[in-house]
């Protein structure tokens, strides 16, 4: 098996196994199809793009080929343990919307995204003078699907304003990797941020 | 007639016919004695039954859904696109079936059968079928073939119905269920377009109460009205736009009634080659089973309620230009589905070619459908 993306695999150790998920932008289904070989959880992924809907197909991932956008109101209140968005968060139309939503429908939340406030996009903007290209970030801002990029201070600020509460926070490099450096400047050094959080 | 018949095909079939002795009770009060069930096969069935699948026909198909009959015909079944060898219902891995429903006028019992009792031809008395009664007459037909469990069962638009209706009734007989371009119940505005279907078929001088074939005539005029209705609703207005625009069929205005558009002549055209394959009798029965079918009345309206002995594991499909079976239709069925906490999934195929979609070999439709078959021969027997 090839490995698992980075940010993957670190929110594959926070869920709980025997438990329920909902993966909102699940792509080709490679978290769904993990979760549901180790640590035996049933699930639904949300996906737009139609190739990756046939790709979850061929994994037997249940997927619902759907537009994030247009809301989640056909779920329930708590009727998943986990719902799971992974570098989804900063190509929605309203962010904020889709996170109470998250909270609505599951009793945790779990995001990641491209920490917009890395040294390397700063340092790009600051002294380069144009918009940060990256690994984590290598769309040009004319094309890029990323209309809402935040770094982890903004978005630690969004879940006091909502009322959401911080489990855990986790940053990496697009290698996988946890210095030390990321630990104690998390929002200068680490490229990929992962949030576990709940109702406060 | 096919000059070569592709490779991919099932090539030539021939049907067989099920005659059922035990009678069998229907919604509407009244039992069906003894009937015929035509129907195809397509490939082999395992040694352990294991990979049958059903095919369940729509509105005005039948029981020929793949291959030819003979060197002779020009044209192959009705899901050739979908059906053979390497297709996405693969006949390498799959043992298929589709048969010719109750009240249908190919070969399975019908108004146009001789009814026992009178010996003379049903027509009208033919009692009003449900897709109820046809899933229970299609179970009797698989006992009669061997299948405990089908594989699959595969259906769109009306088939779609008798599909979700086979998951409520026998949930334990179908471990997969597709259900393409269809929904849960029709909307007022189908059961419209059904009803204005029938006013021209009964307001036609020929069709005699139904009795028309005792007046050696047809209700030619109304069946063809009735068709070319359904073929707009079938089609988008894209895709009418696309296939005939304004075209003038002389390349100028005549200023009469005549065909002057081209889409007139499609329209006329497909209305005219319909009256000579199909039974108004039996036109009205399959719209009356459309508009009946309602799996959650039985569960005050609720759908969730109705799906929650479900097993089989379910793929929906629906298609974004269908407006007769909408997408929002579709989902109703994946939201009951996943209020059930059921297996599902669903893609919503980009096609601009209306509700008529689901019979084409669409690419991302085709690519999901046969990821999805795959699946299920991989699975075999639990």
């Amino acid at each position: 098996m090839s490995e698992l993306r980075p940010d993957l695999a670190n929110i594959s150790g926070w869920i709980k196994p025997g438990s329920r998920v909902l993966d909102l932008g699940c792509g080709d289904g490679t978290l769904l199809d993990h979760l549901k070989i180790h640590r035996n959880v049933d699930g639904y992924g949300l996906e737009i793009d139609a190739e990756n809907v046939t790709a979850c197909v061929r994994k037997g991932v249940n997927v619902i080929q759907s537009n994030l956008d247009e809301g989640l109101s056909e779920f329930d209140e708590d009727s998943f343990d986990y719902v799971v968005m992974t570098q989804t968060l900063q190509a929605m139309q309203f962010p904020d919307k889709l996170l109470t939503e998250m909270l609505r429908i599951g009793r945790e939340g779990i995001v990641t995204f491209p920490n917009f406030g890395h040294w390397r996009g700063r340092t790009q903007l600051a002294l380069g003078g144009h918009m940060p290209l990256s690994r984590a970030l290598p769309n040009e801002w004319y094309n890029t699907p990323n209309i809402h990029l935040c770094t982890l201070k903004d978005f630690e600020s969004l879940c006091k304003n909502l009322g959401i509460k911080i489990l855990k926070r986790s940053v990496v490099d697009t290698a996988h990797r946890t210095t030390l450096g990321m630990r104690l400047l998390p929002n200068l050094l680490g490229e990929i941020a992962l949030y576990r959080f709940k109702r406060a | 007639m096919p000059q070569s018949i592709a490779a991919d095909s099932v090539g030539l079939v021939t049907p067989q016919t099920r005659h059922v002795n035990q009678p069998l009770s229907l919604d509407c009060g009244r039992t069906l004695d003894q009937y015929d069930l035509i129907y195809e096969t397509y490939g082999e069935l395992n040694s352990d039954h294991s990979n049958a699948i059903l095919i369940c026909h729509a509105l005005s198909s039948d029981h020929h859904a793949a291959g030819y009959h003979s060197n002779d015909d020009d044209k192959p079944g009705w899901w050739e696109s979908a059906i053979g060898p390497g297709k996405p219902i693969d006949t390498r891995r799959f043992f298929v079936v589709c048969l010719n429903n109750l009240g249908g006028c190919r070969g399975s019992t019908g108004p146009t059968s001789l009814n026992p009792d009178t010996k003379k031809i049903y027509g009208p008395d033919f009692p009003v079928v449900t897709v109820r009664d046809w899933v229970n007459s299609q179970e009797r037909l698989a006992d009669s073939l061997g299948v405990q469990q089908w594989a699959a069962i595969i259906g769109g638009s009306l088939g779609g119905m008798q599909v979700l209706q086979w998951a409520i009734d026998y949930p334990d007989k179908l471990r997969h269920a597709v259900i393409i371009a269809s929904a849960p119940k029709l909307s007022a505005q189908n059961i419209a377009f059904n009803e204005v279907a029938r006013q021209a078929i009964m307001t036609d001088p020929d069709f005699h109460d139904g009795r028309y074939t005792e007046h050696n005539t047809r209700p030619r005029r109304g069946l063809m009205l009735a068709r070319m209705l359904g073929h707009i609703t079938y089609l988008s207005d894209d895709a009418m736009r696309a296939k005939f625009g304004r075209d003038l069929r002389e390349g100028k205005l005549n200023f009469g009634f005549d065909v002057e558009f081209q889409v007139e002549s499609y329209l006329r055209y497909q209305g005219q080659a319909f009256v000579e394959r199909f039974d108004a009798n039996t036109y009205l029965l399959m719209t009356k089973a459309l508009d009946y079918f309602d799996p959650a009345a039985d569960c005050g309206g609720n759908l969730s309620k109705a799906l929650k002995h479900v097993q089989a594991k379910s793929l929906v499909l629906s298609f974004t230009s269908d407006w007769r079976f909408s997408p929002s239709r579709s989902r109703e069925i994946v939201k009951a589905l996943l209020d059930g906490d059921k297996t599902v999934s669903y893609a919503e195929i980009e096609a601009n070619q209306g509700h008529d979609a689901f019979l084409m070999p669409i690419p991302h439709y085709f690519d999901v459908f046969r990821a999805y078959m795959e699946r299920v021969a991989e699975e075999g027997c639990p």
